[in-house]
């Protein structure tokens, strides 16, 4: 080979590398600067503030646990609602519908994902909230009413609307994990269930059980979107650190309230405790994904040794 | 019971079962079709000429939206500078180098960043720019919007790459060109159309980001073409008037999101219709 060959192709690449390190410095940094810039709540409170039920931003005493139950809570109303709704997506998508129908239907939920949160929010707050306070609300309460989850003033803002929403957001990309799990079990397997005679139904239980694992990912890939989600949730979820049994009252997730409260925070101490809320968030998701992407991958590495 | 009626019921439970997952699936365009006809109906309403081009003025004056159509333009330009480079150059390495355990290191730290919350992005910038600085600025918003569109373009730009064939390059090498001629001159350009696509669609992503900018750019009621002060965006003035008390704020928060949806929408179908003739 050329010498200009050689040396243009040392260089190319330490370029290259340069660029693709740049990813995991981003990341580092991240956690450096977020680490740093939470000592101080950290030295102060240390695990009790993860534990702590008051949020009094005013008198210094920063408890957590109220956005922790809120997120926490919020994300497993969406998953309730999000995921048998994506497996039938999916599952319509992959085993059910003709080509010719599962292209345009595949497309629209994917542009469910690709509206942003802020307009999930402003639908949230002038159509979804008024619905759940004239209609759904009153409805849930006459037939559960006995329910401590669903007692409680009405007023459309609050944990339920927050989950809602985030169940739609958290719809497509379920349904899109879903869908390439289902793609990857081996056509082998549907082919002799049916020569066996199975119906379609049959034969999409047996596709399923060899995707358990996929979808079990996919549920955890959901969750992973949930507990970040944010501007939708904080318009509204009415943005109150209580913990409360009534999925009516007005609550707060993480996420929330550091977009509501972030740009005021001015009080170093005040800043430290959104920051550390900041890196729980980070480590929380991360684990999550992380999880998440184990999961897929054993179905995708099975179905390639078929 | 009989063995025909087994099967009857065989067949029922399996006409059953598809009808419940087609009702999923007419559940999500429903809602889809809800949002979108309910944006397009409250924002034609309310919007004209004169709310595309005013700054916001006072509830009551009337006043627009032209210096956050501005600030979104800039700071959507500024990120896709600085990230599409970083991201796209990742992208090559992961596809032509990134067999070894560094491009493995680098495909997992990405796809864990992709999955990371924006708004957590946006503390990172805070900490690192805005605080030094001591104000928020554009320059502190372009930046998270570019650390956004990093992971993405480069997880994509990979895909992209691994499609051309191994032919092409091993033609190219036996041919005696160097390998950064190879990639440079032979596989990126049979690739650019598929990393043009994913380049538009993370511009369509981030152009719809609110939590970032929230602390970062924070907002501004004037137009600004500096990126070292506070700006406005397309966002970030639709979540204060949504959350403002006035009706008349309501219909501008209808009229803006008319006009940032209608652009995501556009660069998503377009994007459909081109890669639907290649694959």
């Amino acid at each position: 080979m050329s010498k200009t060959g050689t040396i243009g192709d040392s260089v190319f690449r330490t370029i290259l590398i340069i660029f693709a390190a740049t990813i995991i410095v981003i990341v580092v940094a991240m956690i450096a600067m977020m680490v740093q810039n939470s000592l101080p709540t950290i030295r102060e409170f240390g695990l009790g503030f993860l534990t702590g039920r008051r949020w009094q931003p005013a008198s210094d005493i920063f408890g957590a646990l109220p956005f922790i139950y809120g997120t926490i809570v919020s994300s497993v109303i969406a998953l309730v609602l999000a995921v048998p709704l994506s497996l039938g997506i999916a599952i319509f998508l992959v085993e059910q519908a003709p080509q010719k129908i599962a292209r345009p239907i595949a497309f629209m939920v994917e542009l469910l994902a690709a509206i942003p949160s802020v307009v999930y929010g402003l639908w949230g707050i002038f159509v979804l909230a008024p619905f759940i306070r004239s209609y759904l609300g009153p409805v849930l309460q006459s037939y559960l009413g006995w329910l401590p989850l669903f007692q409680g003033r009405l007023t459309g803002i609050g944990m339920l609307t927050g989950g809602m929403i985030m169940a739609l957001m958290v719809t497509p990309i379920v349904t899109a994990v879903v869908r390439d799990v289902l793609e990857a079990v081996s056509t082998t397997q549907r082919e002799a269930a049916l020569a066996l005679g199975a119906t379609k139904w049959e034969t999409t239980t047996i596709v399923l059980g060899n995707a358990a694992s996929g979808i079990a990912g996919a549920v955890v890939l959901g969750l992973g979107r949930a507990l970040g989600e944010t501007m939708a949730v904080t318009m509204v979820i009415g943005n109150s650190p209580q913990i409360s049994s009534s999925l009516f009252e007005p609550a707060y997730t993480i996420a929330s309230v550091l977009a509501a409260n972030f740009a005021e925070a001015t009080d170093k101490l005040y800043l430290s405790a959104l920051i550390e809320m900041g890196l729980v968030l980070f480590l929380v998701t991360f684990i999550v994904n992380a999880f998440a992407k184990l999961l897929v991958i054993r179905v995708a590495r099975r179905s390639g040794a078929h | 019971m009989s063995n025909e009626a087994v099967h009857n019921r065989r067949k029922l439970i399996s006409m059953v079962m598809t009808t419940l997952t087609a009702a999923c699936a007419v559940i999500a365009i429903a809602i889809l079709t809800i949002i979108l006809t309910y944006i397009g109906y409250k924002g034609v309403a309310a919007i004209n000429w004169e709310f595309l081009v005013e700054t916001p003025k006072p509830v009551g004056e009337g006043g627009g939206i032209g210096n956050a159509i501005v600030g979104s333009a800039i700071m959507t330009l500024l990120a896709s500078l600085i990230g599409l480079p970083i991201g796209i150059g990742a992208g090559v390495y992961l596809a032509e180098f990134g067999d070894k355990w560094f491009g493995s290191t680098v495909r997992f730290v990405a796809d864990t960043l992709i999955g990371v919350p924006s708004i957590i992005v946006g503390i990172f910038v805070y900490t690192l720019v805005v605080l030094p600085m001591t104000r928020q600025s554009g320059f502190a918003g372009s930046l998270s919007l570019a650390i956004i569109m990093i992971p993405i373009v480069a997880r994509t730009t990979e895909e992209m790459i691994r499609l051309v064939p191994k032919s092409m390059r091993e033609g190219a090498l036996a041919l005696g060109a160097p390998q950064w001629r190879v990639t440079w001159n032979i596989v990126l350009p049979a690739a650019a159309s598929g990393i043009a696509t994913g380049a538009m669609l993370s511009i369509a992503r981030i152009s719809g980001e609110t939590a970032p900018l929230l602390f970062t750019a924070l907002n501004s009621r004037f137009y600004n073409f500096y990126v070292d002060q506070p700006m406005s965006s397309l966002t970030v003035q639709i979540y204060n008037f949504a959350t403002g008390p006035f009706e008349v704020e309501h219909q501008m928060a209808w009229a803006a999101t008319l006009i940032l949806v209608g652009l995501i929408l556009v660069i998503n179908i377009l994007v459909r219709m081109f890669t639907k003739k290649k694959y």
